[in-house]
């Protein structure tokens, strides 16, 4: 089964981890990712402004690109999932935005919001089955802890992200059961980390990450895990250790047995000189 | 062109799609709100203020560049008020006057340098959110 | 020839503010059939009803039309006025010139206009009025009652003393409802049981009521005066009239896993149970889902160790069909499910409860023996914080768009009752806005923030979440402006109150209206407040809006009121505008069979003499007791045969030219 995919700016460079392990996890379980030619960086922020239209425009030639594919667009970063749904969404409802936006793209066949955005863990649940993912675990993580930190940009504003019940969320969490561990439930999953505001204001990052992770161990959690590269780096940059931070996928990666196989993922761009050059962005394929 | 206080108002929930006359002041958007502490205007008032007409204020004293987007406002408003809209609006409005931006490219080299874990998406994420 | 009146009504400046009365009073003047034509200031006063009276008589008016409010109004009032002046009253006819007129123009001419159109068109149709005389039905001196809280137990006790026989059917497996739950009640503080468990008893001895408990009612037919209902009776598996109450079956059950509803389900109960120590009937129930020898067939403890010999493994549900004059809808409300508001993390801290499972851990029949405790651990709280309005007033699709009108008494209570019994434990109340209007309301609400120390913070809390085995509350003090975070041992949601899920069906059941929020809908918002707009059904209790224990009970009251006025007749006039069908134009289709919505129509082969020649015909057969005169039949009879009495084919087309005139 092939699948047509999004991956974003971050995971081509400071997630490649998240990526990758994605992928590969993916392969393991007979699932191909296809990306389209030329994506563009959806904006990694939704313009909530009515009367933003150009910004959008990146996200719905996404869009288009997996309808002609005749596939459902896979996302796995938090933020490109709430753009390009909600973008979508606008597609669909908005007909000032659908107008503006196709006369501005000039694509062979007008958009209006044919294609199912559907998160990685989505994918897992729905297309896959939680049940058939814990059948291929090889190393189930028994005995583990973990907290499932879902942030604000996958659930918010539910009517029109419909991913899970944006107060009491448990994909997560039955993705975490699937896997052989204990899910921890714990209030703050679904307070913000803080998000863009740490470049302007690294102390409230920290306030609000040191607030999510106290809550977490405090419920016994020994670990927590995202989908999302910038509540990654909150989470990561201010906590003091105790409580271990890894994505998603990297889970699903070290329960298939694959870490035993192929190793880890490979090391995300150095330098900012390196992003410059864009050499992060084709080392994957390059490798290989 | 210059505008009234009222007519900024006006424009404010034109583009934010927010009807603010919906609002009754129930402050749950200030209960749940992450950024409440960095804020000299809090979410309530700002739904108030722009009820009002009174923005001036708002546009320039910098609050709504705290919000986080976290949309739990939006989330948890009973009246459908959706105050993370208005707080883009204003800011929308804000970083369009000349002058107005709030990060640019020439900071990011330094950031970088200082710590070379920050993701493209904060990146992306602060160009879009604080400049136009 | 045709002596029509017409009277034209100012209905003080409702009318007269946006329509030239003297123009339409002209205009009527010059209308084919119109001998008289005049125009009063209040046309429904006994003045105005004179003028109609003295000008029939004088002018030996053959039919009327009145110019005024909508005839939902005072239709009823003209026709009675020119029935004392000898004129039938079906040769009245009303043209609406204020709710369809009036009340929604603002230019004069405009409306002044469309005012003399509408009584064109009335005049018009006047004039093919023919008299019509209402027939009679009987009224079956029995009501029903459907739902045993206090709303319909108060009901059925009101119409009971007025000597009529009453059933009621409660699908509960005791009569009490919310009220039974509850502890103490404001603004007295006293205990509900003990004002209540006296009326159950009153109703189980009662020798004009009949109890029908764990029942439901499953079809309703017929009208007014003379309905028939279906009721099914649930297997209860113990013999009611065997069976003692004295609990033994209860503590020997094995099974132990059900939740036991009376107490929110805070604790469990066995699957043979009684819901609570004053139940009535004080009969135990086998809940079949957790009966272990209803399940497995093994077991069978119960039937051992009971000496009456009640339990009855194979009983099956059992139909009780009645006939009743009146049906009174008392089916209540229940609380909204809280886990829809998560942020206040229901679902996941046993700490946060509702004002409900609150009531219940205060009652000293409950889970805890009325001593307060956290459900989490069972020790005692130091501080409590109450949240108001969760789920009410809330547009966002999430809760219910109206005020659930007893929070702010019931969480003051609350408030008090804790601080007098427990002054260690502090108490917050985040508010929206307090609403206290009632006798002594607002008195006991200051009391609980000035007498009781109950801390009442303006604001709304926007998160709870569990840390370190207490609750922490993050909320706003508008007043102070802050945010505040306070720690805390629970978390009390005051949550709406919504309809039963039962309401819905029963009204369906009954052709009650029903509102958006499933709400039973009144006659008139405030002259007609216990009846449906279907006649014969009548509102008791919350099932019409939300409300508190006195009002429930002086609604109930007026809901039997209403009740005995109906059963005291002896006949009830039946409307003669009904529909009838030309047998010689019938071809016996049956399309108006298959529309008729009250079963009304049937059929019949008989001869028929069609100008000479006889032949036998299947044709189409009213039953007039049994039509409602919705014409629904006439618009779908393909050949013209089904006309309605008093809105004939040839009325309605008169208006219509009249209009287009």
């Amino acid at each position: 089964m092939t699948y047509t995919y999004y991956p974003g700016c971050t995971l081509k460079t400071k997630a490649q981890d998240l990526d990758h392990y994605g992928r590969e996890s993916l392969k393991a379980l007979g699932i191909t990712l296809e990306e389209p030619d030329e994506w563009q960086c959806c904006g990694a922020v939704y313009p909530i402004a009515r009367d933003e239209i150009a910004t959008k425009l990146s996200a719905v030639r996404a869009l288009a690109a997996a309808r002609d594919n005749a596939s459902p667009l896979v996302t796995l970063c938090s933020a490109c999932h709430h753009v390009l749904t909600r973008v979508n969404d606008d597609m669909r409802r908005d007909e000032n935005v659908r107008t503006k936006a196709n006369n501005y793209l000039k694509l062979p066949v007008p958009y209006s919001g044919e294609t199912e955005v559907i998160h990685y863990l989505q994918l897992l649940r729905d297309k896959i089955g939680f049940d058939n993912i814990a059948k291929a675990v090889k190393n189930p993580l028994k005995g583990r802890k973990i907290g499932a930190y879902y942030g604000c940009l996958l659930l918010r504003p539910s009517k029109v992200m419909q991913f899970d019940d944006p107060e009491n969320p448990h994909i997560i969490e039955d993705f975490i059961k699937a896997l052989g561990a204990t899910p921890v439930i714990y209030g703050m999953r679904n307070e913000c980390c803080g998000g863009y505001v740490t470049l302007k204001d690294e102390a409230q990052a920290a306030e609000n990450t040191n607030r999510i992770i106290k809550n977490a161990a405090s419920k016994g959690a020994e670990e927590l895990i995202t989908a999302c590269p910038l509540c990654m780096y909150n989470l990561r940059k201010h906590s003091d250790g105790t409580v271990k931070i890894s994505y998603i996928t990297e889970l699903l990666y070290d329960a298939l047995g694959l870490r035993e196989e192929l190793g880890d993922a490979p090391e995300a761009c150095e330098t900012a000189d390196g992003i410059a050059a864009g050499c992060a962005c084709k080392r994957t394929e390059k490798a290989e | 062109m210059h505008q009234t206080e009222k007519e900024t108002a006006e424009l404010i929930k034109q583009i934010s799609g927010s009807d603010v006359k919906k609002c009754m002041k129930c402050g749950k958007c200030s209960a749940t709100c992450p950024a409440y502490g960095e804020m000299k205007f809090h979410p309530h008032q700002f739904v108030t203020m722009v009820a009002h007409g009174k923005v001036d204020e708002l546009l320039r004293d910098g609050t709504v560049t705290r919000c986080l987007s976290c949309f739990a406002c939006v989330e948890r408003c009973p009246r459908g008020v959706e105050p993370a809209n208005v707080v883009a609006a204003i800011r929308v409005l804000a970083e369009r006057e000349q002058g107005g931006s709030n990060f640019v490219p020439d900071e990011v080299p330094a950031l970088i340098a200082a710590d070379n874990e920050i993701p493209q998406q904060a990146l992306v994420s602060a160009f879009r959110r604080y400049r136009k | 020839m045709h002596k029509i009146g017409v009277f034209v009504c100012w209905c003080g400046s409702n009318i007269a503010a946006t329509v030239d009365i003297d123009r339409v009073v002209a205009e009527a003047k010059v209308q084919p059939g119109v001998v008289f034509a005049k125009d009063y200031q209040y046309m429904c006063s006994e003045a105005g009803q004179n003028i109609i009276k003295d000008a029939i008589k004088e002018y030996g008016l053959t039919g009327i039309v009145v110019c005024s409010c909508s005839p939902r109004m005072h239709e009823a009032t003209f026709r009675k006025a020119a029935s004392q002046a000898g004129l039938n009253p079906f040769m009245v006819e009303i043209a609406n010139i204020r709710e369809h007129c009036s009340w929604i123009h603002k230019d004069k001419e405009e409306g002044t206009e469309k005012a003399c159109v509408l009584m064109r068109a009335a005049v018009a149709k006047v004039t093919l009025n023919t008299p019509l005389k209402a027939g009679e039905s009987k009224v079956v001196k029995r009501a029903l009652v459907i739902g045993g809280g206090i709303a319909g137990i108060q009901t059925a006790l009101d119409i009971a003393d007025a000597g009529f026989p009453v059933d009621i059917v409660e699908k509960n497996a005791t009569i009490g409802g919310r009220m039974a739950q509850l502890d103490k009640t404001f603004p007295t503080l006293d205990c509900s049981s003990c004002i209540l468990t006296p009326k159950m008893v009153e109703a189980k001895s009662n020798e004009n009521i009949r109890l029908i408990t764990y029942a439901e009612v499953e079809e309703v037919s017929g009208f007014v005066g003379s309905f028939k209902a279906k009721i099914r009776k649930k297997a209860r598996y113990v013999k009611e009239d065997v069976c003692t109450g004295c609990g033994v079956c209860m503590s020997k059950c094995p099974s132990k896993k059900g939740l036991n509803e009376f107490n929110m389900g805070l604790n469990n109960r066995p699957a043979i149970y009684i819901p609570f120590a004053q139940a009535i009937p004080n009969v135990a129930v086998i809940d079949s889902t957790q009966c272990i020898k209803l399940n497995t067939g093994k077991c069978g403890l119960c039937e051992k160790v009971c000496t009456a010999k009640a339990i009855d493994y194979t009983q099956q549900d059992e139909f009780i069909e009645e006939e009743y004059g009146a049906i009174v809808m008392a089916t209540g409300f229940r609380p909204i499910d809280a886990s829809k508001f998560d942020e206040y993390s229901y679902s996941t801290c046993k700490d946060v409860v509702t004002s409900l499972e609150l009531e219940r851990i205060m009652n000293a029949a409950g889970p805890t023996g009325g001593v307060l405790l956290r459900p989490s651990d069972g020790k005692h709280p130091h501080s409590i914080v109450f949240i108001q309005c969760v789920g009410s007033r809330d547009v966002s699709g999430r809760g219910k768009p109206y005020c659930s009108k007893i929070c702010c008494m019931y969480t003051a209570k609350h408030a008090m009752l804790i601080r007098d019994k427990y002054p260690d434990v502090e108490v917050h109340v985040f508010y929206i806005d307090v609403r206290t209007p009632g006798k002594n309301f607002d008195e006991f609400y200051r009391r609980a923030a000035e007498q009781y120390d109950v801390d009442y913070i303006k604001g709304q809390v926007g998160k709870v979440w569990e840390e370190d085995g207490h609750l922490v509350v993050r909320g706003v003090d508008l007043i102070a402006n802050e945010q505040i975070i306070l720690n805390t041992d629970m978390v009390v949601l005051a949550t709406a109150i919504e309809p039963d899920p039962t309401a819905r069906k029963v009204a369906n059941m009954l052709t009650a209206s029903i509102d958006t929020n499933d709400f039973i809908t009144e006659a008139h918002p405030k002259l007609r407040p216990v009846e449906s707009p279907t006649a014969g059904i009548f509102l008791s209790g919350v099932c019409q809006g939300p409300k508190d224990i006195p009002e429930t009970v002086s609604q109930a009251g007026a809901a039997a009121s209403k009740v005995i006025g109906l059963l005291c007749k002896d006949k009830l006039t039946t409307n003669p505008c009904v529909a009838h069908s030309d047998e010689l134009l019938c071809n016996g289709c049956s399309c108006c069979e298959k529309v008729c919505p009250y079963g009304a129509i049937s059929y019949d082969t008989h001869l028929i003499n069609d100008h000479g020649v006889k032949e036998t015909r299947r044709v189409a057969l009213v039953n007039e007791a049994l039509c409602q005169g919705c014409g629904a039949c006439t618009v779908v009879c393909p050949s013209g045969a089904m006309d309605l009495k008093g809105f004939s084919n040839k009325q309605i087309m008169a208006e219509v030219e009249a209009i287009c005139l």
